[in-house]
């Protein structure tokens, strides 16, 4: 493990009522949260493969917390994204190089496939900073069901030369998607994208 | 038993592992967990006197809470070392909603961790005079804590050891919040549990292996 953390965090959510209806079985989505020290915090580093080779590691260590959270077999996992808050002392930069170039492979491992893009969000924060995790369907990203968000903090991170960095993964789409489009009875999985 | 008062619409697991502070790392981490539970407010939007019914029937919604909370962190009961307990009551809720929390919350992870008193005798206020030697586990307080809020909002919930009060390395808190709740007509429940003192504990008083009394404080 390059990276180095300082804590690690795995939070599940449970829908099981919405609008008064019953969600049967209950939508889950899980959240796996590492705060890691910024290698490059404080000055302008222009060679970033400390940080790649970091996000190569969290990749599958959170997407692994999240399938084992969830209690599920890896191929059961439907949705995915992550994210990344970099502390005040780093670069937009910085996320970018954890999450773009590696952390993808080893999360995608971790839920067998993952044709689809990962979804991804990212920004520069204090101390219990959210960020807004947005998800799509792992192996098409046009399933309009799948189209969701789940939030990200840790009240006491990212101190200024730190980075959270987030990785969602669900077994279910919204509570009650009713809007239409692609369903996930019509993925075809080939393209990523339907 | 009004289990008509239960209707749980979502539940928050949230497990931590704390490895340091800038201090040095901590041979085992201490892991801290809290799982909450969101419930409809039964008395939301006006003034309902006869609340106690409620606090039966949120007894086996504490010890489902209390069981899969200590699932969720993944170890043995006999390694949690400190708990704690709170609610958070939507914006069509009283303050006192929140208080129904603090038997069924309390006692649910009491028991689980190897208490042996009497719940009834402790709900009246009846508690027995204080005993001599270990006479089980969870002998101390559950402390807590209680807002009314919004969604979103944030609850401090406090730790402190569960056999002695006053055990200062034990003295803690984890912010506990579950986005998009409490909506006005809800209440969400809180325990958490952790399993050691702060990680770089330092400041001295009572220690833990000093615990001599027994009496749920010392």
């Amino acid at each position: 493990m390059v990276a180095k953390i300082r804590k690690l965090i795995v939070e599940v959510d449970e829908t099981r009522i919405e609008a008064g209806k019953a969600i049967d079985p209950p939508t889950r989505k899980a959240l796996a949260m590492a705060v890691i020290e910024n290698p490059c915090a404080g000055r302008y580093v222009e060679n970033l493969d400390e940080l790649i080779a970091i996000g190569e590691d969290l990749g599958g260590l959170l997407g692994d917390k999240c399938v084992q959270a969830l209690g599920i077999a890896p191929g059961a996992a439907h949705s995915y994204g992550k994210a990344a808050i970099v502390g005040e002392a780093g670069e937009l930069e910085h996320a970018a190089a954890i999450l773009h170039p590696k952390l993808g492979a080893p999360l995608r491992k971790a839920v067998e496939k993952g044709a689809a893009l990962v979804p991804s969000a990212k920004k520069r924060g204090g101390l219990g900073t959210a960020i807004d995790v947005p998800l799509g369907h792992k192996d098409a990203a046009f399933v309009r069901s799948h189209f969701d968000a789940m939030e990200a903090r840790v009240s006491d991170a990212p101190r200024a030369n730190e980075i959270v960095v987030a990785v969602v993964v669900t077994d279910s789409g919204r509570p009650l998607p009713r809007i239409g489009g692609l369903q996930v009875s019509e993925i075809k999985g080939e393209d990523g994208l339907r | 038993m009004n289990l008509d008062m239960i209707t749980i619409r979502r539940i928050v697991t949230h497990v931590e592992d704390i490895h340091h502070e800038f201090g040095p790392p901590a041979a085992t981490p201490l892991r801290r967990g809290a799982i909450a539970a969101v419930l409809t407010n039964p008395f939301a939007g006006r003034y309902v006197d006869e609340i106690v019914p409620m606090m039966d029937a949120l007894q086996p919604v504490g010890i489902e809470m209390a069981q899969r909370l200590r699932a969720a962190m993944d170890v043995p009961v006999e390694r949690i070392e400190s708990y704690g307990k709170g609610a958070i009551v939507g914006a069509a809720g009283e303050l006192e909603h929140g208080a129904l929390w603090h038997v069924p919350g309390g006692y649910a992870m009491r028991e689980l961790l190897g208490w042996k008193g009497d719940r009834s005798a402790y709900a009246q206020g009846k508690a027995s005079a204080a005993p001599t030697g270990q006479p089980g586990n969870a002998l101390a307080i559950v402390p807590s804590t209680k807002k009314v809020g919004g969604p979103g909002a944030a609850l401090d919930v406090p730790l402190t050891h569960i056999n002695a009060a006053y055990v200062r390395s034990h003295f803690d808190a984890m912010e506990v919040r579950v986005p998009g709740a409490p909506a006005a007509d809800e209440i969400v429940f809180i325990l958490v549990m952790s399993t050691g003192a702060r990680v770089h504990a330092r400041v001295g008083g009572l220690k833990a292996a000093d615990i001599a009394q027994w009496n749920g404080l010392r």
